[in-house]
C-alpha cells in the first residue's frame, strides 16, 4: 500500500512496527442530504471542480458531471468490474464510491491511459490480443489489469487471473484478456 | 440513484460517536456493503458517517505481548498481503485473500467485514421478511440453496457472509468498540447476533457505537491456523461452506483446538463436536474420519440445503487430512 500522507497513522502508533498503511481521508466536512457541495477531484492528473450531493456516486460524476463516458456502469451494485478505475494506483468498482470519499485522491479512469490520441500499452494489448468482443466491459478490465501492474509488474498467470477476478466479461474473451495482461506486462516493464 | 442521505466525516472519534448515535445514522467504512444497502433500500439511513478520516484506525502494528492490534479501517488487501499477518496467522491471511474480488477488497475494510448485513436473496430483494421487520422468514419455505443448516433455530435462515470473521473466532480474537458509554473491548466470538437472541440485529454494536481496532493474542507455540472456502464459482463469491481451524499441536498430536464454520449459520459457527473429536488425540485416518461425521451433529439443514452436510464432512475430511499430510 501507499504510504505517502500516512503521517498521522505513524505519529499514533510511535515506536510501533508498521507494515501496512493507508492512507487517511481528507479532513472533515458536513453535508446536507439536499445541498450541492463543490467538490474538488484529480481526475487523471487534471482538477476539477463539481457540484455534486452527498449520494452522486464516483461512478455517476464521472459520467454525468463531467463527461468521462469511458468508465462504464454494468450492475451497478459492485459485482461486474465495468466501472473499474484507479484510486491512488489501486482498482476500485466506482459505482461503489462516494464522490465524496474521492476527495483528495489521486483517480485514473481509461481515458488517463491515453497518451493524446494513442493508447497506452495495456489498451494496445487488448486490441493486438483482440481481448473483447462487444468491448462493454473492456474500460473495467483495462483498468483492473492497469491497477495489476502498477503493483505487480511482472505478475504470474495466477496474479493475473487474481487481478481480474473481479470483472465479468459475459462474451467470455477470459483467455485473450489474460494473454493481452501478459503482453502488457512485458511491453511495460522492458 | 441511491436515496438522499447527509454526509459527515468527523476527524475525531468523540465526534464520530456524536454522530452515529442518533437513529438513521449508518456508518461508513469501505462502502461495500453500505452502498449496496443503501441502493437497495434495504435501511433507512438518513445520515452516513464517513470512517475515512479517522486516521488512528487505519494500520496493523506487533503489540508488545506479540499479538497483533489492527485498526477497524485497514483494508481487507492490507489484511490479506501483510507479512505479520501472514507470518502469525496465516489462516486470517487465507480468510482476508477469499473475500469477494480485488477491488472490493481494495475498498473494503476489516472491521466492516465484521458488520456486514447478510446477503439472502429475500433480505436484499423486495420482501419484507422478518429481519427486515417484517413477520416471515421466506427462505424458511422458499428458496434456501445457500441458507444455514445450523443455529437458525427456523427463525431466520441467513448465513453470516464474512470470511474473517471464522478465523478471527477460531483465533481468539477482540473487537474494541466505541461509544456513547465509553470503549468497551469483546471477543469476536460475542460480537454476531443469533436470530433467537435478536433477529432485527448481526452484531451487538448498540446505537452510536462503532469498531475500532482487532486485538489478536500471541499466537501460541505450534499454532497451526487456516481457512479454507468453498464456492459455486471460483471467484467473486460467498461461501457455501467453509472452515477455519486454529490447532494447537505437539507433534501429530492435537492439543488444542478450535473449528468454525462458515457458510453454515447465522454467525460463525464453532463446530464443537469437531474439536471434541480432534482434540488430545492423534490426527490419523481414525480420528479424521470422526471429525468428519462429527461436524453435521446438531445440524437442521432445510429440504434445499441438505447437500451441505455432505460438504461440510468432505471438507473436514479434506482439511484435516491436508494438516496431516503437512506433518510427515
Amino acid at each position: 500500500m501507499r504510504t505517502i500522507g500516512a503521517g498521522a497513522v505513524s505519529a499514533s502508533l510511535t515506536g510501533a512496527a508498521m507494515v501496512a498503511e493507508s492512507k487517511p481521508g481528507p479532513p472533515e466536512k458536513i453535508l446536507d442530504a439536499t445541498d450541492t457541495v463543490k467538490l474538488k477531484l484529480n481526475i487523471n492528473g487534471v482538477n476539477y471542480a463539481v457540484l455534486v450531493e452527498p449520494r452522486w456516486t464516483l461512478l455517476f460524476v464521472l459520467r454525468e458531471a463531467i463527461g468521462l463516458t469511458g468508465t462504464k456502469e454494468g450492475c451497478g451494485r459492485g459485482e461486474c468490474g465495468a466501472c473499474t478505475v484507479l484510486i491512488d494506483d489501486i482498482p476500485r468498482y466506482a459505482c461503489m464510491t462516494l464522490a465524496v470519499e474521492a476527495e483528495g485522491r489521486r483517480i485514473t479512469t481509461i481515458e488517463g491511459l491515453m497518451t493524446g490520441e494513442e493508447l497506452g500499452p495495456v489498451q494496445k494489448a487488448f486490441l493486438e490480443e483482440d481481448a473483447f468482443q462487444c468491448g462493454y466491459c473492456t474500460p473495467g478490465q483495462v483498468m483492473a489489469v492497469e491497477g495489476l501492474l502498477r503493483k505487480t509488474p511482472e505478475p504470474s498467470m495466477d496474479e493475473i487471473r487474481t487481478g481480474v477476478s473481479g470483472n465479468l466479461c459475459r462474451c467470455g474473451a477470459y483467455h485473450h484478456i489474460f494473454r493481452a495482461a501478459r503482453k502488457a506486462a512485458i511491453r511495460k516493464t522492458r | 440513484m441511491l436515496p438522499q442521505f447527509s454526509y459527515v466525516r468527523p476527524e475525531t472519534l468523540k465526534d464520530t460517536v456524536k454522530h452515529l448515535n442518533v437513529p438513521g445514522a449508518a456508518a461508513h467504512a469501505g462502502g461495500t456493503d453500505l452502498i449496496g444497502c443503501l441502493r437497495d433500500g434495504i435501511m433507512q439511513v438518513n445520515k452516513v458517517v464517513s470512517l475515512n478520516a479517522l486516521p488512528d484506525l487505519h494500520g496493523i502494528r506487533e503489540t508488545a505481548d506479540g499479538g497483533l492490534l489492527i485498526g477497524a479501517m485497514t483494508t481487507i488487501t492490507e489484511v490479506s498481503e501483510s507479512p505479520l499477518v501472514r507470518r502469525k496467522y496465516p489462516g486470517l491471511a487465507q480468510g482476508a485473500s477469499e473475500v469477494a474480488g480485488p477491488q472490493l477488497r481494495n475498498q473494503g475494510t476489516i472491521g466492516g467485514n465484521l458488520c456486514q448485513k447478510p446477503r439472502c436473496w429475500y433480505y436484499r430483494g423486495e420482501f419484507n421478511c422478518l429481519r427486515k421487520g417484517g413477520d416471515n422468514c421466506y427462505a424458511l419455505d422458499g428458496e434456501h440453496l445457500f441458507h444455514a443448516i445450523f443455529g437458525h433455530d427456523r427463525i431466520c435462515v441467513i448465513t453470516h457472509p464474512s470470511d474473517t470473521a471464522p478465523p478471527l473466532v477460531a483465533l481468539g480474537a477482540k473487537v474494541r468498540i466505541i461509544g456513547p458509554e465509553g470503549k468497551r473491548t469483546i471477543p469476536v466470538a460475542n460480537l454476531h447476533v443469533s436470530p433467537a437472541d435478536n433477529v432485527r440485529a448481526e452484531t451487538v454494536r448498540k446505537q452510536g457505537e462503532v469498531i475500532t481496532h482487532i486485538e489478536l493474542p500471541r499466537p501460541p507455540e505450534n499454532l497451526r491456523s487456516s481457512y479454507r472456502k468453498v464456492r459455486a464459482r471460483r471467484s467473486w463469491d460467498f461461501a457455501l461452506a467453509g472452515v477455519a481451524l486454529a490447532l494447537e499441536m505437539d507433534g501429530d498430536r492435537v492439543n488444542k483446538s478450535r473449528v468454525v464454520l462458515s457458510g453454515a449459520a447465522p454467525v460463525p459457527w464453532r463446530s464443537q463436536p469437531v474439536e471434541n473429536a480432534i482434540s488430545n488425540r492423534r490426527l490419523n485416518a481414525e480420528t479424521i474420519e470422526k471429525a468428519a461425521r462429527a461436524v453435521v451433529e446438531g445440524a437442521d439443514p432445510l429440504p434445499g440445503n441438505m447437500y451441505k452436510l455432505d460438504l461440510f464432512k468432505g471438507l473436514i475430511e479434506e482439511e484435516l487430512y491436508t494438516v496431516s499430510r503437512e506433518l510427515r
